[in-house]
């Protein structure tokens, strides 16, 4: 996976400072800082060289309380047949990040998704509502601070039970 | 057309209605009968998959896995096996590998072929239903005396598959083949070639190619507008590089490239693709092997996380998958090529009549329990 090299130099020179370098010289994914990922996501899908026309992916990650929110993009190019992984870390306290769903308009279920699971709030995203639950939820399921509510809406909600049985 | 302004209605079609397939709510703003916008609400069979993964073992997901897109639980299987077992860096007999495509190419056929019969429920042909189901059942008998289930096997194991195939599955399963390619004329003559079903469906919900590519569509419905992407053709996994088959592409023979019979034909064409991988497939397939022979004693992935892709008949189905080196993962997130094509629907629908809207669902082939998960 040579790409990432390659992605991650065009885009050192482009916007400097953006990437996070890693600690030990790796090729999987690419670090990016939150602050101006608008501009390099439409950057990323215009350039003639990377032309990433299709989002993939777009993942939520909560690796542990202690930790910072953090969110995956997958994309890919219909052209040149490459594909990257971008990761963005975002403050767990106020998660806040650009959205890019007027980039990519596949992007707009996608964070829709990952704000309803994760509570991360996309900046400039025209229709952020809960995704697959229902909109007087409370909470964020998929963190790892999450408790499961005793009620919902006046009705108890059964314990689940240990094991199989 | 833009000449009368009647009063704009809002209409709900669905969370229960036959056309739906499955438990979706569009919620429809009407000027007279020409649709000004369609908003789907999703999020009615929400089964936690996600949150489930994070207690579960690597194993214990495969289950969960069918359960998404019941319609093609092989090839969910699949996919999923895949992602872990590259993690592991496990290498299975050649037979398994042959086993696997023959069930997953299988379980395309099959997904395909309700997906045109319910189609062309949804246009109001009752017949071509009941023909496909007829070869769809076989199929069903195929998985049945393999693995005992119908429609949710947990047949592909990490490492293996569950069960070897039983005596007498190969010669049952080119019996079939020989009679399903005669079938499949007779699905041209009952529906594809159909003067009303043309009428419904060529010209109506034209999906352009930019459009596509820029909402993520993938699998048949991108295929029928015209872009030539199969992740077994173009970025083969298993051992999809070793069969001859083509990659059969929307070109506008009805109407306009795009549109809703396009994307009907696509599929009846990859009927006949799947066929012709499952024949090569038969034939090469080594006669004997343990399938259970590079099952792992203990699932543990490494620490890493892995995002795999592959063909599903929907489309591209990806899993990113996060392991912190225990038996279960840290996360599992699983991109469902029905989501992004549901996406695309109010982009498709706009400005169509509401006799329409229900033509281009059915085109697009989604399957709720993938979207929902």
């Amino acid at each position: 996976m040579i790409i990432n090299q390659k992605v991650s130099d065009i885009l050192e020179k482009q916007f400097p400072g953006s990437v996070i370098q890693p600690e030990e010289p790796q090729n999987d994914y690419i670090q990016l800082l939150p602050n101006n990922w608008n501009e390099i996501a439409k950057f990323l899908k215009k350039e003639t060289e990377l032309k990433f026309d299709s989002c993939q992916c777009i993942t939520g990650v909560d690796l542990g309380i202690e930790e910072n929110l953090e969110v995956r993009y997958n994309f890919h190019s219909m052209k040149h047949k490459h594909k990257i992984e971008i990761r963005i870390a975002v403050d767990r306290k106020r998660p806040t990040i650009p959205s890019v769903e007027q980039v990519w308009r596949g992007a707009d279920w996608l964070e829709r998704e990952v704000y309803d699971m994760y509570g991360v709030r996309f900046k400039g995203h025209r229709d952020l509502r809960r995704m697959l639950l229902p909109e007087d939820w409370k909470g964020w399921p998929l963190r790892k601070d999450y408790k499961t509510p005793n009620i919902y809406n006046g009705m108890k909600v059964k314990k689940v039970r240990k094991g199989w049985d | 057309m833009g000449l009368v302004h009647a009063d704009e209605m809002t209409l709900n079609i669905g969370p229960q209605h036959p056309s739906t397939h499955g438990v979706l709510r569009l919620k429809v703003k009407t000027d007279g009968e020409i649709i000004s916008e369609i908003t789907p609400i999703i999020g009615y069979l929400h089964r936690c998959f996600e949150k489930h993964c994070e207690t579960l073992s690597y194993e214990q997901i495969i289950p969960f896995t069918d359960r998404c897109d019941y319609i093609a639980a092989m090839n969910n299987n699949f996919g999923y096996v895949l992602a872990i077992e590259k993690m592991m860096d496990i290498q299975v007999p050649e037979r398994v590998k042959y086993i696997r495509v023959i069930m997953a190419e299988f379980n395309r056929i099959a997904s395909h072929l309700l997906a045109l019969g319910t189609f062309g429920l949804d246009v109001g042909a009752y017949t071509p239903f009941l023909y496909m189901f007829r070869d769809r059942e076989r199929i069903l008998d195929l998985f049945e005396i393999t693995c005992g289930a119908r429609l949710l096997y947990n047949y592909m194991w990490v490492g293996g598959v569950s069960h070897d195939l039983p005596v007498g599955f190969v010669e049952a399963s080119y019996r079939f083949l020989d009679e399903f390619e005669k079938n499949t004329n007779e699905y041209h003559n009952i529906l594809s070639y159909n003067k009303i079903f043309i009428e419904r469906s060529a010209d109506v919900g034209v999906l352009p190619k930019d459009v596509a590519i820029d909402y993520g569509v993938t699998g048949p419905n991108l295929r029928g507008s015209g872009v030539k992407w199969d992740l077994r053709k173009d970025e083969p996994y298993s051992i999809y590089d070793r069969f001859k088959f083509n990659v059969p592409v929307g070109k506008g023979t009805m109407g306009s490239v795009g549109d809703c019979w396009d994307r009907y034909w696509v599929r009846a064409e990859e009927m006949n693709e799947s066929v012709k991988i499952i024949r090569q497939a038969l034939d090469k397939m080594p006669r004997d092997g343990d399938v259970h022979e590079a099952l792992p004693k203990k699932v543990r992935p490494p620490k890493g996380s892995i995002y795999f892709r592959t063909e599903s008949p929907r489309g591209d189905l990806g899993y990113y998958i996060i392991s912190d080196g225990k038996g279960g993962p840290t996360r599992v997130k699983m991109r469902s090529p029905a989501f992004t094509a549901l996406s695309a629907l109010s982009e498709i629908a706009t400005g169509w009549m509401l006799s329409d809207v229900l033509v281009i669902l059915g085109s697009l082939d989604i399957v709720l329990g993938e979207i929902d998960r």
